[in-house]
């Protein structure tokens, strides 16, 4: 389920619209994935606050949103432009790949309650196999 | 059996009381099938799939989703016995419409996406956890049946 050159517009077009929340999308999406999926929370124990909107929260929200563009900018070839952090995910933070689904998924839910007209079905798909395959690259090193 | 708290049953209650059947289920459905093509293949007879548009508009697709959302009401009165409330449908999905119960994910995570979308900013964090918790319960009761 690679990229076809309509979804690579698609998402780009997209991205355009909603980048200027960037900050936002990644706080809210992080806020509810340790909400709704309590065990996330076991990569935070060094944090202070947990809570939704909470500081730490909002600065890593906005780290993770970096390396979202940072896919957009690289979308002709994800798994080259995210080798630093694929690298940094296998090795260090060691993240069970199982979360990258878990967040792709809160970040669709931020997008459709940010941008209800924009976010359309056809926007949906383009996204979730972009954030799909954001996921893999990130996974390269693992293993 | 599944334990609910007070807050989990009131979100649960007001997500549902507020919800127009008719748009919601339409949404779904339509979004489900474009977002994840190969679940097109349980609705060979219904007409022009044909692209996202051909699917947005179709009739018999709305009048589904409809149908599949009221579904929902089934455990929304039986909130304490959902495991038992549909052992009928699961057998109906596993044995007449062979329906592989990894779709019944799909078309939650599509639910919740067009809910978030219709409810903004009220579909809290804590009402997405006690949506998606009342979803799980249904599709692990959806699955009991298969065999």
């Amino acid at each position: 389920m690679s990229l076809t050159a309509k979804d690579k517009k698609m998402v780009k077009a997209f991205w355009a619209k909603v980048a200027g929340k960037a900050e936002d999308i990644g706080c809210d999406a992080l806020s509810r994935t340790l909400v709704v999926y309590p065990q996330t929370k076991t990569y935070f124990s060094h944090w202070k606050d947990l809570s939704p909107g909470s500081a730490p929260v909002r600065k890593h929200g906005g780290t993770i949103m970096g390396g979202i563009s940072l896919a957009v900018a690289s979308i002709d070839d994800i798994s080259a432009g995210l080798l630093a952090l694929s690298e940094l995910h296998a090795f260090k933070l060691r993240v069970d790949p199982a979360n990258f689904k878990i967040l792709s998924h809160n970040i669709l839910v931020v997008l459709a309650i940010l941008f209800p007209n924009d976010f359309n079905p056809e926007a949906h798909v383009a996204m979730d196999k972009f954030l799909a395959a954001v996921g893999r690259a990130l996974s390269e090193k693992y293993r | 059996m599944v334990e609910w708290t007070d807050e989990e049953r009131a979100a649960i209650s007001n997500i549902f009381s507020k919800l127009d059947y008719d748009e919601i289920g339409q949404k779904s459905l339509s979004r489900c099938l474009i977002v994840y093509p190969w679940t097109q293949r349980y609705f060979g007879g219904f007409g022009n799939l044909y692209n996202a548009e051909a699917i947005m508009n179709n009739p018999m697709i709305a009048k589904h989703g409809t149908t599949v959302l009221h579904g929902l009401d089934r455990a929304l009165k039986n909130m304490d016995d959902i495991k038992n409330t549909y052992a009928e449908l699961s057998v109906l999905h596993s044995e007449k419409l062979h329906v592989d119960p990894d779709n019944f994910k799909l078309l939650s995570d599509c639910l919740t996406i067009v809910i978030a979308g219709k409810m903004g900013n009220a579909f809290t964090p804590e009402y997405q956890a006690s949506f998606q918790k009342f979803l799980s319960v249904v599709v692990s009761a959806l699955g009991r049946q298969y065999h």
